[in-house]
């Protein structure tokens, strides 16, 4: 009898757990769904060739598209020396000692910082202190100080899974630890290196808060000429068009197509890092 | 020769140690970052307590700093609002989350496990710009008819959104703690009859509870710190809050809106970098907390 009761209660138990992760999965399906069926019929050559027109109403979101890419550029040239220079650093030449523990605190702690934190921050060193104005490198500075920690955390990961073995048999052929590092672990590291990196970058493409007052431009009537011009990103254009523009019932097909456009972009960035990843790890088995 | 050979390997050891030394500065460099955050923060909200006493600034929920009358600098309501969206985020997201977790780890065939667990993930790559926007175009619409409102841009909506964000973070982490777990306790459990679903509810769930506890701490930390999303679904009224239908201005939200309207070097400007310190200490007082407790569990 309570065999059959404890068999009952354990059905009921399973169902609720499976109708947890259903939910999670329901409400998933729900948001791609959505963007992606009031997205695509707006979507087509037009739209992401050309610049918004007719007080942005109407036309495409080139512009938005250009700035994302370039502000992306800045983030991926500063992250990825340093993120890697970092990794490399507590992986290979630091000892168990209060310094290093101090370094690998404080990673975790800016991996928690608010965005929006990191956007102050940007506002007053880049901005004001360096002089950048509000523009494509003061944003870029401040996303990649904002993507450090997860271009570190997966740079250290890749020369982890590097067997020891790779630098001892260098370093006992007389070469020095540095000699070891780059001709024996680094070629091997780097694309590992760079798929965490990569994913980095997507989160740093989609940010809003940190650009709000280092570069991002509500509307611009031509692409930026340098890196001191502010632009207009994917992320605040679907802002505005969610919720500042004076018109925003009109404009709702093109912000359902500025959030497609922005999905597909992160996926694409996403999905490009699984197959470097996918690849690594056949070419290892090989 | 003995002397040429010298004279290289010294050239070299300088290189060596140059080299080490560039890495050393790198590595720094991410030292330097958070305490350069913290002191550029208190540096420009330092202004701001000239003129407004941090008892006004913590305790007070008047924020009115555009007042003709009397400016104010009450953050109070601010921190409720973030605190109740936070909250109700996690009210929702740490059962299901759990929930999920387990039935992913100890229940699920490989099958459903290799599929889930890369679904989730894009789940966690979605922009907040995005989520944001759902809030606003789906979630709002719904809550308004259900709670018979005006609009659905209330505390609601915020912790739905909140909690949709925090889910990824709650999931990995949980699962991760389930699979800590030592096979041996599950294995006497079940020895001594338990049914499995006996054996997860009060052998596995309760031993991993630290890594789990840590798992909504760090939910909760992304769930304060999180800015488009409440800035767009709940509808920023600068007022504090009495219920969760009500409208509210999260801390985040409030910079996010007033940092671009307010003019350079006025109390105003001050105060709202006071707002991000504030932000920042408690973020930091949370990611901390969960570190603690996860060091703990490792210890043990």
């Amino acid at each position: 009898m309570t065999n059959r009761i404890n068999r009952i209660k354990e059905k009921i138990g399973f169902s609720i757990l499976a109708t947890c992760l259903a939910v999670v999965v329901f409400i998933i399906v729900v948001i791609f769904s959505n963007i992606i069926i009031n997205g695509y019929s707006v979507i087509n050559l037009d739209f992401l060739i050309k610049a918004p027109t007719d007080g942005m109403t109407k036309g495409g979101i080139m512009p938005a598209i250009v700035g994302t890419f370039l502000v992306t550029v800045i983030t991926a040239i500063l992250s990825i020396p340093l993120g890697m220079g970092c990794a490399i650093y507590l992986n290979e030449y630091a000892k168990q000692n209060l310094f290093t523990k101090l370094i690998r605190i404080s990673i975790r702690n800016l991996a928690g910082v608010p965005s929006i934190v990191y956007g102050l921050f940007g506002v007053v060193l880049f901005v004001q202190l360096m002089n950048m104005g509000t523009s494509i490198l003061a944003a870029g500075f401040t996303l990649s100080l904002m993507t450090l920690p997860m271009t570190i955390t997966a740079s250290e990961e890749a020369l982890k899974s590097i067997p020891v073995s790779f630098r001892e048999g260098s370093l006992a052929l007389g070469a020095t630890k540095w000699q070891a590092i780059k001709t024996n672990v680094l070629p091997y590291a780097i694309p590992g290196m760079l798929t965490g990196t990569i994913l980095g970058l997507s989160r740093a493409a989609g940010e809003t808060a940190p650009i709000l007052f280092t570069g991002a431009a509500f509307y611009l009537p031509h692409l930026p000429k340098s890196l001191l011009d502010q632009f207009m990103a994917l992320p605040y254009h679907l802002y505005i068009m969610a919720t500042q523009h004076h018109a925003i019932s009109e404009v709702r097909p093109i912000a359902y197509g500025t959030a497609m456009v922005l999905i597909a972009l992160v996926f694409a960035m996403n999905l490009g890092a699984i197959i470097l990843r996918y690849k690594l790890r056949k070419n290892r088995k090989e | 020769m003995g002397s040429f050979s010298n004279k290289l390997s010294f050239s070299k050891k300088l290189k060596e140690a140059s080299i080490h030394g560039c890495f050393l500065v790198n590595a720094l460099l991410v030292i330097l970052v958070l305490a350069g955050i913290f002191a550029l923060l208190v540096w420009t909200s330092f202004p701001a307590f000239k003129e407004i006493s941090i008892k006004e600034f913590v305790f007070s929920a008047d924020w009115n700093p555009t007042s003709y009358v009397k400016e104010s600098y009450g953050i109070l309501s601010m921190l409720v609002s973030t605190l109740m969206v936070t909250i109700g985020a996690l009210l929702f997201a740490v059962p299901i989350g759990i929930g999920a977790a387990a039935f992913i780890s100890d229940i699920a065939s490989n099958r459903v496990r290799e599929i889930a667990k890369p679904v989730i993930e894009i789940l966690a790559s979605v922009p907040s710009v995005v989520i944001g926007f759902i809030g606003i175009t789906l979630v709002g619409p719904y809550i308004s008819k259900v709670f018979n409102l005006p609009d659905g841009l209330n505390a609601i909506n915020g912790s739905i959104l909140l909690g949709i964000m925090a889910l990824p973070t709650i999931i990995s982490l949980t699962e991760e703690a389930l699979k800590s777990v030592p096979k041996s306790y599950a294995e006497a459990s079940l020895a001594l009859g338990a049914t499995k679903w006996q054996t997860i509810i009060k052998v596995r769930i309760p031993a991993a509870s630290s890594g789990i506890i840590a798992a909504t701490m760090l939910g909760m930390g992304r769930a304060i710190g999180e800015t488009m999303t409440v800035l767009m679904a709940t509808g920023c009224a600068n007022a504090m809050p009495t219920n969760f239908t009500d409208s509210v201005r999260t801390m985040t939200s409030a910079i996010a809106i007033e940092l671009g309207e307010v003019a350079y070097d006025s109390t105003h400007y001050y105060a709202l970098f006071a707002v991000g310190l504030a932000l920042f200490l408690i973020t930091f007082a949370v990611n901390l907390a969960a570190e603690l407790i996860f060091n703990k569990k490792q210890k043990q």
